[in-house]
């Protein structure tokens, strides 16, 4: 089926992304709405030799995936937001590790055990830490079953880069929608050493130790100043985001993942009634493209911004320290599993246009 | 064209989000953007099920259907539920072979279609909800005869190819309701 | 001069921080001997855990990786199916296998994982000073049992070797102590064969250390050996629970 579309479910796009770039080894748990890419691994990554094992808990699941990543493999678990949660205290020891691996959160409506639906209610959780320590994850947000395609086997070779976690955050629309993929013929996979790796010594004049306790704080002080240099890295150099429509934009959007599918339908919309509307579209979360923002707030043609996500507004604290209130923000959120419709979109819209800096948020 | 929605409904296993991929994938046949989006979770654990499909020539935004241009029931609770969601002037096909209500709308089009009756007189109770899509195809160009034909031999494996010309038969039954 | 006795390749030259009296330097050596004796020093990866042995890795001399509280059998899990053709080994405490890591190491014994459980039980937990653990005796006085653990308010301790050879994945579970010279050679062959299980694919393997903590115990070292020997014993029996008569040749012998 070389260079021919064709229609398949999110979720399951994700683990044949995954297989295509050469992760072996994947670790999980069931929970709705994220199963089918669990399904899919079961039955493919055993017809290839590969490593599926059903763990007693998204615990173990985890720290399955740590311990196959110390062991150098490229590795995978999928779950969604309540099964995220259990998992947040391996994804701090593969950060205090330096670790390689691929995390994907299907996200569903909370808190507690809430709901099934669609949710953006794990921003916080994915780029400000979720577990404990100074550490951050790299999350992606795709936004249609091609990009979870192209953006999961990217995120295996930014895991392998930086000897992180990568977390893709999707939701439990993408993870169930069928559209269509194109698959390349080759993967763009980079291959990277891990001289780090314990995977028996086999000769080395020292053992490998794979490790993220530094009991001695002056040794933990100078762990964390590497790991912040790191970052400091990727927030300048792996930002991601779409933006349009900015040049002559009155009000811009800011929307990632579903929200922002929506809100492009929106836009044209108001363009049919005379109202210019833009949209920054972050792909990566964090690193967060805060640059764009600020550059936009400053622009004269931009009198206002309209955050909208599936939560009660929680990327929209990015948004509004990027802005740093040289324009007023809007918000328009949708919780429980609903998605905004184009109507509601396009009259809070109107309703900006009409009045800019009433109804803002702070 | 834009958006073009419709949503499929019905009882599960009566082939309603198989259904709905084959209109999906029959506009694809075309070079369409298309969207499939099934009711999924407890939802599917009461015996129904549902799914919204999008075909455009544009980006789909929100794969979830609220407002349709076509709504597919092949059961009474699913009238009750989805008809409100029929854009004024869209079209209602119904099971009336299942369903023995009339829709209480005067707004849109409604099509009812025995089509159990047309699947059963063909030897295959899947052929419902195919003989649906010949009166969606029909009624709306949503997509072509030929699409979904073509689409058929793509996406069965071969051992099942030959189900096919009973489907297309199915399809064509189906399509005479729309006149 | 013939060199009659010298320091085992198994452990690196770091000296032990272990208190004095305590078991943990008798266990690592005989641990590291045998992957010395038996060949496979290079080919293994051990998984340290949480509690006074958090840094083993500094003392043997494989490769290491260091686990979460509790989750060292799912990081062997994850390591072993990484590297089916090398040996994985965790250490474990009493409080991170027998409380926090129980489903860990149930499952793990459950699925037949083809990796070794080194569990020390001393009976208390060590490294966060002296507060009750799963295993620690009827009316033993600890720092949150400070009336002696009583059944009715603190429940029973668990014989996990006992609970884990009842799993049709576990294939060899044995108990041992290390208080004189004949124990501390069984506690050796133990080690050996829980390693040869391993290499021969047979499935998951474990072995009981009965351990002394004096520190926590309030008593001297070797008033602690007594009381290992008149307390711990009549609860936890020293023995092969599982795969006493495993023949090595047969591999289809533990299935």
């Amino acid at each position: 089926m070389a260079n021919k579309k064709v229609l398949m479910k999110g979720n399951e796009v994700i683990a044949e992304a995954a297989l295509r770039a050469g992760c072996r080894n994947y670790f999980g748990y069931p929970i709705t709405p994220q199963t089918e890419v669990m399904h899919y691994m079961a039955k493919k990554m055993v017809q290839i030799g590969g490593n599926f094992v059903q763990a007693e808990s998204e615990v173990s699941a985890i720290n399955m995936v740590y311990g196959a990543a110390a062991a150098g493999a490229r590795v995978m678990t999928s779950s969604s937001s309540p099964g995220i949660s259990l998992k947040q205290e391996g994804i701090s020891y593969i950060a205090g590790a330096e670790l390689p691996a691929v995390c994907v959160n299907i996200v569903r409506a909370g808190p507690g055990l809430g709901g099934i639906l669609p949710s953006q209610g794990d921003y916080w959780q994915a780029t400000k830490g979720g577990g404990h320590g100074d550490y951050r994850n790299l999350v992606i947000a795709p936004a249609s079953v091609q990009e979870l395609y192209e953006l999961t086997v990217e995120a295996f070779n930014l895991a392998d880069k930086y000897r992180m976690l990568v977390m893709i955050l999707g939701d439990g629309t993408l993870g169930q929608m069928m559209e269509p993929v194109l698959f390349r013929d080759e993967e763009p996979i980079e291959k990277i050493e891990k001289p780090w790796a314990a995977v028996g010594r086999g000769g080395r004049e020292k053992h490998n130790t794979v490790t993220s306790i530094y009991i001695d704080p002056d040794d933990l002080e100078a762990k964390n100043h590497e790991l912040q240099d790191k970052y400091k890295y990727i927030e300048e150099n792996e930002v991601r985001y779409e933006a349009y429509g900015l040049e002559d934009a009155e009000i811009v959007i800011t929307a990632f993942s579903t929200c922002s599918r929506i809100c492009k339908n929106v836009i044209k919309q108001a363009a049919e009634q005379g109202i210019k509307v833009g949209m920054i579209r972050p792909i990566t979360l964090w690193p967060f493209p805060k640059d764009i923002i600020r550059e936009t707030a400053a622009r004269d043609n931009v009198k206002a911004f309209l955050d909208v996500e599936l939560s009660a507004g929680q990327m929209v604290e990015d948004v509004e320290l990027a802005v740093s209130g040289k324009k007023p923000v809007h918000f328009y959120g949708r919780m429980g599993g609903n998605l905004p419709t184009q109507k509601e979109i396009l009259d809070k819209i109107i309703a900006i246009h009409n009045n800019p800096n009433e109804g803002g948020r702070g | 064209m834009t958006d073009f929605s419709i949503i499929l409904a019905g009882f599960g296993g009566q082939g309603i989000l198989s259904a709905g991929k084959m209109a999906a994938e029959a506009a694809l046949y075309e070079g369409k953007e298309v969207s499939w989006f099934p009711s999924y979770g407890p939802e599917m654990r009461g015996g129904t099920a549902n799914c919204s499909v999008v075909i455009s020539d544009e980006p789909i935004g929100s794969p979830v259907v609220n407002d349709a241009d076509v709504v597919i029931c092949l059961n009474q609770p699913s009238m009750e539920k989805f008809e409100p969601c029929i854009k004024p002037g869209g079209i209602l096909i119904i099971d009336s072979s299942l369903i023995h209500i009339k829709p209480t709308r005067t707004d849109i089009k409604f099509i009812p279609m025995n089509a159990s009756e047309i699947a059963s007189e063909l030897g295959n109770m899947a052929f419902a909800t195919i003989s649906m899509l010949g009166c969606l195809s029909a009624a709306t160009g949503c997509f072509k005869r030929e699409s979904f034909e073509s689409a058929l031999y793509e996406v069965l494996p071969e051992r099942r190819h030959k189900l096919i010309p009973g489907n297309v038969a199915a399809f064509d039954k189906g399509a005479k309701f729309a006149e | 001069m013939a060199v009659v006795f010298e320091p085992t390749k198994g452990l690196t030259d770091k000296p032990f921080h272990y208190c004095p009296g305590c078991n943990h330097g008798i266990i690592h050596r005989i641990i590291a001997e045998s992957m010395v004796e038996l060949g496979i020093l290079e080919d293994t990866v051990s998984v340290a855990s949480v509690g006074c042995t958090y840094n083993s890795y500094d003392y043997f001399a494989c490769d290491a990786v260091q686990a979460a509280h509790g989750r060292a059998p799912a990081v062997a899990t994850g390591i072993k199916r990484t590297l089916k053709d090398k040996i994985v080994f965790t250490y474990q405490g009493d409080g991170d296998l027998a409380s926090i890591g129980t489903a860990e190491i149930i499952h793990a014994a459950a699925r037949g994982e083809k990796i070794t459980a080194f569990f020390v039980n001393n009976a208390v937990y060590g490294m966060t000073s002296g507060q009750m653990a799963p295993t620690t005796l009827l009316g033993q006085v600890t720092t949150t049992s400070p009336f002696g653990r009583d059944a009715s308010y603190q429940g029973y301790p668990i014989n996990v070797s006992e609970l884990i050879s009842q799993l049709t994945g576990a294939v060899y579970v044995e108990r041992v102590c290390l208080t004189d010279f004949k124990n501390i050679q069984n506690a050796k062959k133990a080690v050996q064969k829980a390693f040869k299980v391993q290499q021969a694919g047979l499935g998951f393997s474990m072995v009981e250390f009965l351990s002394t903590c004096p520190t926590n115990w309030g008593k001297e070292p070797v008033e602690s050996m007594e009381w290992l020997k008149e307390k711990m014993i009549p609860q936890y029996p020293l023995g092969c629970f599982k795969g006493a008569d495993i023949d090595f040749s047969k591999k289809e012998d533990a299935q």
